[in-house]
């Protein structure tokens, strides 16, 4: 690493450190009964030991795997639905009451509907983030899909393109920055919804891992658990964020 | 000399809420191969809309848009357009944008020629060492000109500019029109230019359509006495010096004329 990278990763440690004092700072302070916060460091201990006896992968494993297979069908279907109500203002003028009917909805209003219809198992969790990511990516993408400008559209015309390669060579590369602000967006109300979905009966899982200590008052279960994925979304962030960068060079202002 | 393109009796005119709004109105004259016609007009006078027949993004209400003999049914590569807004594709880096148009199946060329054909237009438009940088990093001046080797690298019998230096700063400018000059030297091509300069107007081009204001008629077309190849000694000249103030005195008297009808909503052209 070079002395910028350092220096960023240092700046980028710091706020880190600062809530970790705060949190110390709260406990010690006397104004919360301490036994309602446990430490960092005992934080810490409850994770190695729920890592090493508990099976915490096989948790944080099956979350991962509810949010990207709900995100990656959500998006799926978001991308052409999406691009097809940006491309086609009658399209928008029609669908845009119901979808933003549908997007105010909570997720989590739905889950008794979802138990009646779907069942307790993974295919009930699969459609609430489905649903979740759905709908949040659909905004995005129509919204950005919308403000093409047909300008490029028209070079490209008076270049000689046929349609087809209008839509391969023109709109396509235009297109692909909204896909990755939808794929982001929708990533992080995934995350926001996961323990929604698993509080539907679910075994295993970061939020039935949360859901069952609080039956139990196991605090610091419950902040491994928030940590989890909080970490977790994070990461996955970072990774779309470098995809991002990659697949834009050529933009002004990398999606942030 | 063959007649390029030709408009015949051509008006348009827009169904609004407040009525019909004519933006061009029974427009004839002929565009011969070689010439350099430049249009001009008080801005929002429908000289934009002229063009766009032409290049085929519009159809007249009325009357016919010619080109090779053939009325224009929709844009293609014979009649290359700059926009005032450059519309370089902005991911796609400099070479490639050149290239754009050779990939097409409308004009494809085999790699080798396709490379050389770019190598060409990035030394003409002085774009060399950016062949492999993204438009991002451009000014506006060499964005472009990077329109301008696009447009050209497809051999368009035909170009059509719209106040391609508009948005340009005055020494940029007056760069552009000097490099423009010297590409139609070497390149030799057909121009249509819709400009709001005179200067621009009476440098650049062999004969000038002076417009009304909207809804835009020919006021008058008045052919410049100047020789090509033209440097800027001529704008010295007591001929430029003359033929400006006469021109600017239309531009002027039509602007007014605009002025004076008030239209409550202001169309882009």
């Amino acid at each position: 690493m070079n002395g910028a990278g350092v220096r960023r990763f240092g700046l980028g440690l710091i706020p880190w450190v600062g809530a970790i004092l705060l949190w110390y700072t709260v406990r010690w302070s006397g104004f919360v009964n301490v036994s309602l916060i446990p430490a960092p460091h005992q934080v810490a201990a409850k994770f190695f030991e729920l890592l090493t006896k508990e099976g915490l992968l096989v948790d944080i494993f099956v979350s991962t795997r509810r949010v990207f297979f709900g995100v990656a069908l959500g998006i799926l279907a978001a991308v052409p639905v999406g691009f097809l109500l940006g491309w086609y203002r009658p399209a928008r003028t029609f669908a845009d009451p119901m979808i933003n009917f549908f997007r105010a909805l909570p997720p989590i209003a739905l889950i008794p509907l979802v138990i009646v219809y779907f069942g307790v198992d993974e295919v009930a969790k699969l459609v609430i983030l489905f649903y979740a990511s759905f709908f949040s990516g659909v905004i995005v993408m129509y919204e950005g899909v919308s403000q093409i400008t047909p300008l490029y559209i028209r070079v490209a015309q008076t270049l000689g393109a046929s349609q087809a390669e209008i839509f391969r060579k023109v709109i396509i590369p235009l297109t692909v920055p909204h896909i990755l602000t939808a794929l982001r967006v929708a990533l992080g109300v995934a995350w926001a919804t996961l323990v929604a979905s698993e509080l539907i009966a679910a075994q295993r899982g970061l939020g039935a891992m949360i859901q069952n200590a609080s039956t139990y008052f196991l605090l610091d279960v419950i902040y491994v658990g928030i940590i989890c994925i909080g970490l977790i979304a994070l990461i996955m962030d970072m990774i779309l964020r470098r995809i991002t960068a990659r697949l834009l060079v050529w933009q002004d202002r990398v999606v942030a | 000399m063959t007649k390029r393109a030709r408009f015949e009796n051509v008006s348009l005119s827009f169904e609004t809420p407040k009525g019909r709004l004519n933006v061009v109105e029974d427009v004839s004259y002929d565009i011969n191969d070689g010439d350099f016609i430049a249009v001009i007009g008080p801005s929002g006078c429908g000289k934009t809309t002229m063009m766009s027949m032409l290049a085929g993004f519009q159809r007249p209400t009325t009357g016919n848009v010619l080109f090779d003999g053939r009325p224009v049914a929709g844009p293609g590569p014979e009649r290359g357009v700059i926009f005032q807004e450059y519309g370089v594709f902005p991911w796609l880096t400099v070479k490639q944008n050149i290239a754009f148009g050779l990939t097409l199946s409308a004009n494809r060329v085999a790699a080798g020629e396709r490379d050389a054909i770019c190598d060409h237009y990035l030394g003409l438009m002085g774009l060399s060492d950016f062949a492999s940088s993204y438009p991002k990093h451009l000014s506006g001046g060499m964005r472009q000109r990077l329109a301008i080797a696009r447009a050209y690298a497809v051999k368009p019998q035909f170009l059509l500019m719209d106040e391609p230096f508009g948005a340009l700063d005055a020494q940029t400018r007056s760069n552009m029109q000097n490099l423009l000059l010297k590409v139609l030297e070497t390149e030799g091509k057909t121009v249509m230019l819709i400009t709001h300069s005179v200067e621009e107007a009476i440098y650049l081009a062999s004969r000038i359509v002076v417009v009304t204001a909207r809804p835009a008629r020919i006021r008058e077309i008045i052919d410049v006495p100047f020789a090509y190849p033209r440097d800027e000694s001529i704008q010295e000249r007591p001929e430029f010096g003359e033929l400006r103030s006469y021109i600017k005195q239309l531009v002027m008297d039509e602007y007014r004329a605009q002025q004076a009808q008030m239209r409550p909503a202001s169309f882009s052209e």
